[in-house]
């Protein structure tokens, strides 16, 4: 039982600037991310939503000209994620990442959901039978494909594909789970089933979403962070944001007059 | 399965970065064998047969003895048998792609051209030595000639022409078709003025590659039966020939005997006495220095193409 | 009428006049156009029309099992023996050969120029690839024949010095660039997105090259290696200069051997009179050799269709 109000820290953003070669992307970005909630990134298209999510697992580390500066710390060990010390392989070893698109890999069903763990090195047939039943359960998609393990997944619907996605993350238990607009791609029902699911998910990993649609921030998240042009306006419980927010262009934005 | 400790996460990486490096290691070494392959071939000419590579080489005919035999009716030969290739297989190739992009109906007819065009580029070229050997040598009479030789050889490359005018005239925005339509040009008119101008350099590209594929070719001209020791050029029109009084017509020389640079190579490296191993190197290199030469001028076009591309 | 209208009117018939001219040039352009692009067409049909109807002079004399079945190929002698299997030997023997350094080699380069050369590296390689590609393989024969066979000479001291195993290695060597070109594209057109995927998974760049870009790219890679085998099938000179032309039914590839495309070369450089049966066995052989890249090609294109992509 949590009886204080205030969560632990997971993560936490200190004066993080982001730049693709010459162009600053991210400005001065603070904020925290608590343990075992879902925080949400609001704010209209460009505004570097999605950048701040990308640089949580080194994402930017795959393309040559971008450059981190400031801190990303990550608790319990208070690790800086950015560190050039820091191999960007571990840090993505601990962060799993849901994609915008669906995107999972020209494999079997149960391939994809045990990717992570051969990525590891576990080969036992037994522990990864278990662990892909674990995730795929955890991913509520279990009894859908529990008969067809088999099957290629680029054959599965699209929220199945994306809850396979989920699932193929959550097989490796990550201490942060990354969405970047993850129902952007899909119909209606599929999105509600998503939704669902990262409301039951909080209870084992910590979740930061990138969303477009404020609505299903409202719905999901706990805390909520406003950003536009690169920089963090106003971060806080997400019922605070949406009622009474601080700054006049979280207001605007939330209320439809901007983006 | 336990979880990681960091140190086994950290043993995983690196092993797993270690492989990366072998693996890229073995990229570069794969690579270098490649460039090594054209360095060596280059530089093993170059010293087996600098002693050959004087004006006179270039200006003797082929020989019974290794050191006076050139390459005289072998360069001549090439460039007669490229114009003729080149002269039938561009307004072929170019003609066929520019109605494959801008005349075609989506049919049944259009797609066996399409197939067709696609499969004959995977036929083996002695295939088309064959094919000319029926075709052009005895049900057409015209025999073993510069003629003969220059038509296989467009036979075989025209898949790479139409296949490049088609990418240069399918890079070409179609505003600049409903411009000039809109003014009342009719579909030749846009494709006599616009598309063909622009489509130019990249038809060139392919042209140009597709002559560099030809030159080197020996087997299509060795099935059609082309003689390996030719000690004459062929007639210069309206010189006087051998016979008392003639003179050459102007187009005499297309059925005239001849060889071929590849050919004059092949000839050398297959006799036993290894002094024509010297006039092998030497004539290869002459010969790789026509091909590099032109396949790096299509590379540079098409480079110079990129980028100054902006519609 | 006015004198106004008067002068209209043919004004008008004049231009309809110069319209209907226009449309009916258009239309002949069109037909000149489409006559260019069934040339094609024609070129296949002639090839089949060619090789079908001397291989059935060929198969009147010879029946198709001793064809098929014979050991021994010696049509030109007076005990002939027509064994296609030995020619077929022969091809199968280099082409293995060369194939097995082209795939591995050509696979590696392609999975280092998409998934771990920076891009400067890849600019500058792929064009040097070309180079390499455009070398004429007759310049190939010379390389295999007076470098790598004496090479090989050193390390294996029983190696003769016509063999069908440096004739494969340099064909290998020179199929490298198709390979490696065509595979590089199939995987530079996996989207970004799939390496993402495994790259958040905590993969390396080799394990998410083998685990997801071969497998999303398998299509296009097994089209490169189609195109290889295409190539080694009908390869000639190489095998010409380097591998020896006695025929020689044999699986050992340290020993020299015809294949079909160089006894096609070996009958056309004697002088056999047109209508003998010498003569129809290189368009037998010829059919033999194209049934056997068309096998392939179809083979190739079964593989594209049943690992079509799915993204």
């Amino acid at each position: 039982m949590q009886i204080h109000d205030q969560p632990q820290l997971k993560a936490e953003a200190r004066n993080f600037n982001f730049f693709y070669g010459e162009a600053q992307a991210l400005k001065k970005i603070n904020m925290p991310i608590y343990d075992k909630k879902v925080t949400a990134l609001i704010g209209p298209s460009g505004c570097g939503k999605s950048t701040y999510l990308r640089s949580f697992n080194r994402m930017h580390d795959l393309y040559p000209g971008n450059r981190y500066e400031g801190e990303i710390r990550f608790f319990p060990d208070n690790t800086n994620l950015l560190s050039p010390e820091v191999d960007p392989i571990e840090v993505r070893m601990r962060v799993g990442m849901v994609f915008q698109k669906p995107n999972p890999f020209p494999k079997t069903i149960y391939e994809n959901v045990a990717y992570g763990l051969r990525v590891r090195g576990e080969n036992n047939k037994r522990v990864l039978d278990d662990k892909v039943e674990q995730a795929l359960r955890g991913a509520a998609i279990w009894e859908e494909v529990k008969d067809r393990l088999q099957d290629l997944a680029p054959n599965l619907s699209g929220g199945q594909q994306q809850r396979l996605c989920i699932a193929r993350a959550l097989a490796t238990d990550p201490e942060l789970l990354l969405f970047d607009e993850p129902t952007s791609a899909l119909d209606p029902i599929a999105t509600g089933a998503i939704e669902e699911l990262v409301h039951e998910l909080k209870k084992r990993v910590t979740i930061l979403i990138v969303t477009h649609n404020m609505q299903q921030a409202a719905r999901v998240s706990d805390y909520t962070a406003y950003m536009y042009l690169g920089e963090m306006v106003e971060f806080g419980k997400t019922d605070e944001i949406f009622i009474k927010p601080k700054d006049k262009r979280t207001e605007d934005y939330i209320t439809g007059r901007m983006g | 399965m336990q979880p990681l400790t960091t140190e086994q996460v950290r043993a995983l990486i690196a092993k797993g970065k270690l492989k990366d490096t072998l693996f890229q290691a073995l990229g570069i070494i794969f690579l270098a064998i490649g460039v090594a392959v054209i360095v060596l071939l280059v530089g093993d000419m170059i010293i087996r047969g600098s002693e050959r590579l004087t004006l006179d080489f270039f200006m003797n005919f082929a020989s019974r003895r290794a050191s006076q035999a050139g390459i005289l009716s072998a360069w001549v030969g090439s460039l007669l048998v490229m114009l003729v290739t080149a002269l039938a297989a561009v307004p072929l190739g170019v003609a066929a792609g520019l109605y494959l992009e801008e005349y075609a109906k989506r049919n049944w007819v259009t797609e066996i051209i399409e197939i067709n065009i696609t499969n004959l580029a995977a036929v083996p070229s002695i295939v088309y030595g064959l094919l000319s050997l029926g075709i052009f040598v005895y049900a057409f009479g015209f025999g073993q000639s510069i003629l003969t030789a220059g038509l296989t050889l467009a036979l075989l490359i025209l898949p790479i022409v139409i296949v490049s005018t088609r990418e240069a005239i399918r890079s070409i925005p179609a505003m600049i078709r409903e411009g000039s339509m809109a003014v009342g040009a009719t579909r030749w008119q846009t494709c006599r003025y616009h598309i063909i101008p622009y489509a130019m350099p990249g038809i060139l590209t392919g042209v140009i590659i597709g002559l560099a594929r030809a030159i080197g070719e020996t087997a299509p001209i060795i099935t059609i039966g082309a003689l390996t020791f030719i000690a004459f050029l062929p007639p210069v029109p309206f010189t006087a020939t051998g016979a008392e009084g003639a003179t050459a017509g102007l187009f005499d020389w297309l059925m005239s005997p001849f060889t071929v640079m590849p050919i004059q190579i092949f000839n050398w490296t297959s006799r036993p006495d290894p002094a024509f191993e010297v006039n092998a190197a030497a004539a290869g290199f002459v010969l790789m220095v026509m091909v590099l030469s032109m396949n790096g001028l299509a590379i540079w076009l098409r480079y110079r193409l990129r980028k100054n591309i902006k519609w | 009428m006015t004198a106004n209208n008067a002068s209209d009117l043919p004004q008008v018939s004049d231009r309809l006049a110069k319209n209907a001219m226009r449309n009916v040039s258009e239309r002949i352009i069109e037909s000149i156009l489409f006559a260019a692009a069934a040339v094609s067409v024609l070129t296949t049909i002639g090839i089949v029309y060619v090789l079908v109807s001397e291989s059935i002079h060929f198969f009147q004399n010879v029946s198709i099992v001793d064809f098929l079945t014979d050991t021994q190929w010696t049509p030109l002698f007076d005990d002939a023996h027509f064994g296609i299997m030995v020619l077929i030997s022969g091809t199968l023997v280099s082409s293995a050969v060369a194939l097995a350094v082209a795939i591995p080699m050509g696979t590696v380069i392609a999975i280092y120029l998409s998934e771990f050369a920076h891009p400067k590296v890849r600019e500058t390689a792929k064009p040097i690839l070309e180079l390499l590609g455009g070398i004429p393989t007759i310049v190939f024969g010379y390389f295999a024949l007076l470098m790598v066979t004496p090479l090989l000479q050193k390390v294996f001291p029983e190696l003769p010095g016509f063999s069908l195993l440096s004739a494969g290695l340099v064909m290998g060597i020179m199929i490298v660039p198709y390979i490696a070109s065509l595979s590089e594209d199939a995987m530079r057109a996996v989207p970004m997105s799939m390496r993402e995927g495994s790259y958040a998974m905590g993969a390396t760049k080799l394990y998410t090259a083998i685990h997801v870009v071969v497998p999303a790219a398998i299509s296009g890679l097994a089209a490169s290696y189609i195109l290889g085998i295409s190539r080694a099938v009908g390869e000639t000179m190489i095998l010409a200069v380097a591998a020896g032309m006695q025929p020689n039914l044999t699986w050992n590839p340290a020993e020299p051997a015809a294949t079909i495309t160089s006894y096609i070369v070996q009958v056309a450089l004697g002088d056999l009179p047109h209508g003998s049966i010498g003569y129809q066995t290189i368009f037998a052989a010829g059919l033999t050799l194209l049934l056997i890249t068309l096998c392939f090609n179809i083979l190739g294109q079964w593989l594209r269709r049943r690992f079509r992509e799915a993204y």
